[in-house]
């Protein structure tokens, strides 16, 4: 996204670098020797549940709290010994944490004073800003006279208003409503275009970090599970904690049955189906892996298949549920092993094709490149 | 239904006549024209003489005024000091010795005056053998014996508010380039200055209407208001005593009438604001 003016062959030196990073509260370990690399002008999204460690990791960033082990590199320089007010870093809260006794400008022109910059060269900044986050018409007014939404484009603005070259982003759009937030991320990825800010975002709403990250981590109990593009981690998670925590998905135990080079066999016992998959994963013939399968990725077909039409990758079932949701179609189907599984269905075709489902002896398949095998 | 609201109304008549009856029959003596407190003399009341009679002794006025001074020294100086400890323990985490600090800056609430007014006497009686200061009872020492028991209050409001404060407010200070002196300064004090001054009245109060402690700490020549008061009724009551006790009633209740309507009006500015934000919205 910001174009960088290096002619040189090596890649640029991480903006952001996190060395083995710990944070313990008590005997609570809330980060657990994270190691991260954040690069200049990216949108990193943490995701994660609650108690992952991804707000600790931000308040780490920001210096609110003081690493138990490991250092922190923010543009080369070690933050360990730097408090937060000298930071090079800014952090919007999730409550925006807005001054209620200062009017919007006041608030947004708070940080650009500490500066010792000229009044009329932060009255200019304040404006300009507020002019980005279309709050100009508003700038008397206390955060209580104010909207949600216009109290995040505050905070926003507030947060922009040092100009810094990295912004931490405690789940930003969380106390907005469904609509709104919509429109505010996309508001968001444009507001970054245009400034080069690198942006942390903390959010454990996975559609959010989809939409923003450029890349994103999915942290698990103080830990980073998987770093990635987005589409790299919807479509190669690394365990199954991963590939179960973004979207949903058929986890299929198994074993290894048979292995050539760029294919692998396994049966699933307890699914009483064989699955195919084109990967290549570290394993041996006999280990226990699992497959992975997106519902988007099955084929569902509503004919019933004699046994000997049954082989890899294809099993027969009964639709036990259909939940209607608009866009899809989520579908329950109970195959002959007594396993349920779980297909989404685009709704192409109108209403009435959905209804007849129920019940409905079904054969599923998916294509031999679908399933993910993950060994953890 | 009407039998609980015939209840609930008798409640309260009855509670508040238990609070309210004797401070309105002083209000009434207070004009009663005859010498003895309880003999309402219907001829030539109500009058103003003992309002006359209180102005032109010397005794109370002074007394009044030193009243004033003690309390208005003591409040600030228990304000500022009230305000530290609270932030102190609000916001510093597990400091070592905090366990301690709560303790003491809570004991003079709940230790008898009786013990507290002795052992600043005490206090100040040793001191003033070691070092010379302070030199003899009087402002000085009931000022500072005041300080010590109204600072106990304040820090108590102080915390209080505190602890119902959003942190992160004071982190996006930080975060934003303040250091924790300005902070403190910019967004911490502006937010909980409703209860600082809060503090300041509640400690003003104290001191104005302390008995006991003043008693122990006063030297001859100094008496506050209460010790006058209490003396004179000591030697009978007289009625230009609920002269006295009137003003200051009403003096106090005219405070609260004031702070509470100005309370109201900040109240439905704000519901109306936070109103116009939220069909705004929309």
């Amino acid at each position: 996204m910001n174009a960088q003016p290096s002619t040189a062959p090596e890649p640029v030196p991480p903006y952001v670098r996190l060395q083995a990073v710990s944070k313990k509260f008590g005997d609570f370990l809330a980060v657990d020797a994270v190691s991260l690399e954040i690069r200049r002008g990216e949108i990193f999204c943490l995701l994660g549940g609650s108690g992952s460690g991804k707000t600790t990791l931000l308040r780490l960033l920001a210096g609110f709290e003081t690493p138990s082990a490991g250092r922190i590199y923010i543009d080369g320089e070690d933050m360990s010994a730097v408090p937060p007010y000298e930071r090079p870093v800014n952090m919007m809260f999730q409550s925006y944490a807005l001054f209620p006794h200062m009017t919007v400008e006041r608030n947004v022109a708070f940080g650009v004073e500490q500066e010792g910059l000229g009044r009329l060269e932060v009255r200019r900044r304040v404006e300009q800003i507020l002019e980005i986050v279309q709050m100009s018409p508003y700038v008397g007014r206390k955060p209580h006279q104010l909207s949600g939404g216009q109290r995040q484009r505050v905070a926003l603005a507030r947060a922009l208003a040092k100009r810094p070259k990295l912004l931490l982003l405690d789940e930003p759009l969380a106390a907005l409503d469904r609509k709104l937030r919509e429109r505010t991320q996309f508001e968001l990825l444009n507001i970054q275009e245009r400034l080069g800010v690198t942006f942390i975002v903390v959010t454990h709403d996975q559609g959010e970090a989809m939409t923003l990250a450029t890349r994103m981590g999915v942290m698990d109990r103080g830990r980073i599970a998987q770093v990635g593009t987005p589409a790299q981690i919807y479509e190669s998670p690394v365990n199954r904690f991963v590939a179960d925590f973004i979207g949903s998905v058929n986890l299929m135990e198994g074993r290894v049955a048979a292995r050539c080079d760029r294919d692998l066999t396994i049966r699933c016992e307890p699914f009483g189906c064989t699955v195919r998959a084109a990967r290549c994963v570290e394993c041996a013939t006999g280990d226990t892996v699992w497959a992975a399968i997106r519902p988007e990725k099955i084929v569902l077909a509503s004919e019933e298949m004699p046994d000997e039409a049954l082989g890899d990758n294809r099993v027969r079932g009964k639709v036990r549920e259909v939940a209607y949701m608009g866009d899809v179609s989520i579908c329950l189907v109970e195959i002959d092993s007594g396993k349920t599984v779980r297909v989404t269905l685009p709704n192409r075709a109108g209403l009435a094709a959905q209804r007849d489902l129920r019940h409905a002896p079904v054969t599923l398949s998916w294509d031999a490149a679908s399933p993910v095998i993950l060994t953890r | 239904m009407r039998r609980t609201g015939l209840f609930s109304r008798t409640t309260l008549v009855l509670g508040l006549a238990f609070l309210y009856v004797p401070i309105v029959s002083m209000i009434v003596y207070s004009f009663n024209n005859s010498r003895l407190v309880t003999v309402w003399d219907a001829a030539h009341s109500p009058t103003l003489k003992w309002y006359g009679v209180l102005f032109s002794d010397g005794e109370v006025l002074d007394a009044a005024w030193l009243s004033l001074r003690v309390a208005i020294c003591a409040a600030t100086v228990s304000t500022v000091l009230g305000t530290l400890a609270g932030t102190a323990l609000a916001r510093f985490g597990l400091f070592r010795g905090r366990a301690l600090l709560v303790g003491m800056t809570t004991a003079p609430i709940v230790m008898p005056e009786v013990i507290s007014g002795l052992s600043l006497l005490l206090l100040f009686v040793a001191l003033e053998q070691a070092i010379g200061w302070p030199r003899g009872m009087g402002a000085l020492t009931i000022t500072l014996a005041h300080i010590s028991f109204c600072m106990a209050y304040v820090t108590v409001v102080v915390q209080s508010r505190l602890a119902g404060f959003d942190e992160s407010l004071e982190e996006a200070a930080q975060d934003l380039g303040a250091r924790p002196a300005k902070v403190f300064w910019r967004i911490t004090l502006p937010l909980i200055l409703p209860a600082v001054l809060a503090g300041w009245l509640l400690a003003f109060t104290l001191s104005w209407d302390d008995l006991v402690i003043s008693q122990f700490v006063a030297g001859p020549g100094s008496s506050t208001l209460p010790m006058v008061i209490f003396s004179k009724v000591r030697l009978g009551v007289s009625p230009d005593v609920n002269a006295l006790a009137t003003l200051m009633v009403s003096v106090v209740a005219s405070g609260v009438v004031v702070a509470t309507v100005w309370m109201r009006h900040r109240q439905r500015r704000r519901e109306r604001d936070a109103q116009l934000a939220a069909a705004a919205n929309l």
